[in-house]
């Protein structure tokens, strides 16, 4: 009886790893199907224009002229200033929640918090659209224009009709849906850090930001990192929410934040049903698969920049 | 409750008076009267609960980080009650180094572990900053092992070589007492000896309290020796006294290990 029960549960053992292989298979061969079809329904386009696609500046379906800059700018810039809202906000969130709230606030603030992710991405659009996106242009916007419309970089910064929709707005919206995955994951690794290594610089006299800053946050820069990135990925894939208050309309013109614009996921949400198979639709997969790629190296950049962390770490400022 | 009065050799340093502390509603600390002189080694014993690491961590208000704990009482440091002291918490704790059960290096470099406590309170130049980590380092008996390495981080080192790192980091400050909860209880018989020299090296400077679990270390290293239980100092003295002739009976039964 024994030697069989062993028997049966080695061959158990086989076939566990055996499924968790394929499964972890799986992923790579959809990842490369994925990168295949992108590359294959792209081809047309990635042919005529090849990678002058990413610099030129054009969008014309009727004359079949097409390059990728405007959305591809639009996408790093809302991106990168919605991470530079996202993350002092979630630092300051996960600083609070784990150091300085009350204990019986923080349960309720932290379930608030994650909350906030399961807000569907189109409710944030149309609360965009509706809501926050006329406030912005007519208690912000207008006052800053009065205010700085002279001044020759800042007046250009806040320039244009205040409509509001356009940068400025999509990137406050991606912020506000991207700070829940940033916060929680900042919580978390903060509050995985040993209390006795906290108690060490509280010790020596060193205040709440003072322990966060200098202990707690370079020993979980790694984990922080990587809800940064999580963040970051979120940004440069939403759809509908930006579609709905980045305006869609492909320009360079003006460095406006109040401007329209058009991000690379926007562009395909609004032409993808209605674009001709050949060349337009050619290019408009050659835009996912740049964006494709565009989220790739911001994954390959972390990697970098953790390597990097790691060997300088301890290294004398 | 025997308070022993404060020799004229040694000054009190900490006088502890009706101490209570509470974690919740669980009273952990339990009228507490205590002591302390100055330039001598205290060893806090008593077996595991008894609210000896609870007594050390009142010294320095570290329970403040945790809003469910309380003390209530009087804490004298030179006459000064740090309870109620209107002084900010982080300046009295610079007053007060701590070692803690496991070294607790931080995620730097060896030299700015122990920068770190000194450019919090202290404006130095980059020469007599890196004048104290040295001094730091040669208290706590590491210099020479580390000398070579200052910019690799603290986690690199070994065990022993970690609680000693801390030790100096803990004196960088130069502070007045120093507090160590169980600084042996991870180490090896080795780097346990070394901290044994180190703290009877370091009594000269500073007013030193140690928890410890282990009687024999509390023989070698301290000076006078309180005995706890269940939140309640028993016996107070000098060590000698306390390990040859104990006055209470509660003590001699721990101490010869018949309890506990």
């Amino acid at each position: 009886m024994r030697p069989n029960l062993k028997i049966s549960n080695a061959l158990a053992d086989r076939l566990f790893g055996f499924a968790a292989r394929g499964a972890a298979l799986l992923t790579l061969a959809l990842l490369s199907g994925i990168i295949i079809s992108l590359v294959m329904g792209a081809w047309p386009a990635i042919r005529e224009f090849g990678i002058g696609f990413l610099t030129h500046n054009a969008w014309d379906p009727v004359r079949e002229d097409f390059g990728g800059l405007a959305m591809i700018c639009g996408t790093l810039a809302t991106s990168f200033i919605a991470l530079l809202i996202a993350v002092p906000v979630s630092f300051g969130i996960a600083l609070f929640l784990t150091e300085l709230a009350p204990a019986w606030l923080k349960r309720p603030l932290g379930t608030a918090i994650e909350l906030l992710a399961a807000v569907p991405s189109i409710v944030y659009g149309m609360w965009g659209l509706m809501v926050f996106g006329p406030v912005l242009g007519r208690y912000v916007q207008q006052p800053l224009q009065s205010l700085l419309g002279d001044v020759p970089f800042l007046g250009a910064l806040v320039s244009g009709p205040p409509v509001g929709i356009g940068i400025l707005s999509a990137s406050i919206i991606l912020s506000i849906m991207i700070i829940p995955f940033i916060a929680s994951v900042m919580r978390d690794v903060f509050e995985v850090t040993p209390p006795l290594l906290k108690e060490s610089a509280y010790g020596l006299g060193a205040t709440t930001w003072e322990v966060v800053w200098h202990v707690v946050l370079p020993y979980t820069k790694t984990g922080v990192l990587g809800g940064i990135m999580l963040g970051l990925g979120r940004a440069l894939g939403e759809t509908m929410a930006v579609t709905f208050v980045i305006g869609n309309m492909n320009q360079l013109n003006s460095i406006s934040l109040f401007d329209p614009a058009n991000t690379i996921t926007s562009t395909l949400a609004n032409e993808f049903a209605e674009a001709a198979p050949g060349l337009h639709q050619a290019s408009l997969i050659y835009l996912g698969l740049v964006l494709f790629l565009i989220t790739f190296m911001v994954l390959i950049c972390s990697r970098l920049l953790l390597m990097r962390l790691k060997k300088n770490e301890g290294k004398r400022v | 409750m025997n308070i022993p009065e404060p020799s004229p050799a040694a000054p009190t340093k900490i006088v502890v008076r009706d101490l209570n502390f509470y974690y919740g509603k669980f009273q952990a600390l339990k009228s507490i009267n205590l002591d302390i002189p100055e330039r001598h080694v205290t060893a806090f014993i008593g077996p595991s609960g008894c609210g000896k690491s609870t007594l050390l961590r009142t010294f320095n208000r570290m329970f403040e980080l945790y809003p469910e704990q309380r003390a209530e009482g009087s804490i004298l440091l030179d006459g000064e009650n740090l309870l109620t002291s209107k002084q900010d918490v982080a300046l009295i704790r610079a007053r007060i180094g701590m070692l803690f059960q496991k070294p607790t290096p931080f995620p730097m470099s060896i030299f700015d572990n122990i920068a770190f406590g000194v450019k919090l309170f202290e404006n130095l130049s980059r020469i007599d900053l890196e004048e104290r980590v040295e001094w730091a380092l040669r208290k706590a008996a590491l210099w020479d092992e580390v000398k070579d390495k200052l910019s690799q981080n603290g986690t690199s080192l070994s065990g022993g070589q970690q609680q000693r790192l801390c030790i100096a980091r803990g004196i960088a400050i130069k502070p007045e007492l120093l507090l160590l909860d169980e600084p042996c209880s991870a180490l090896d018989p080795i780097s346990t000896a070394r901290i044994e020299e180190l703290i009877a090296e370091l009594k000269k400077d500073y007013t030193v309290i140690i928890v410890t679990h282990n009687m024999q270390q509390a023989a070698r290293v301290s000076d006078h020796t309180a005995y706890m239980y269940l939140g309640e100092l028993i016996e107070f003295g000098e060590t000698e006294q306390m390990f040859l002739k104990p006055a209470r009976r509660e003590t001699e039964d721990y101490i010869t290990g018949r309890f506990g």
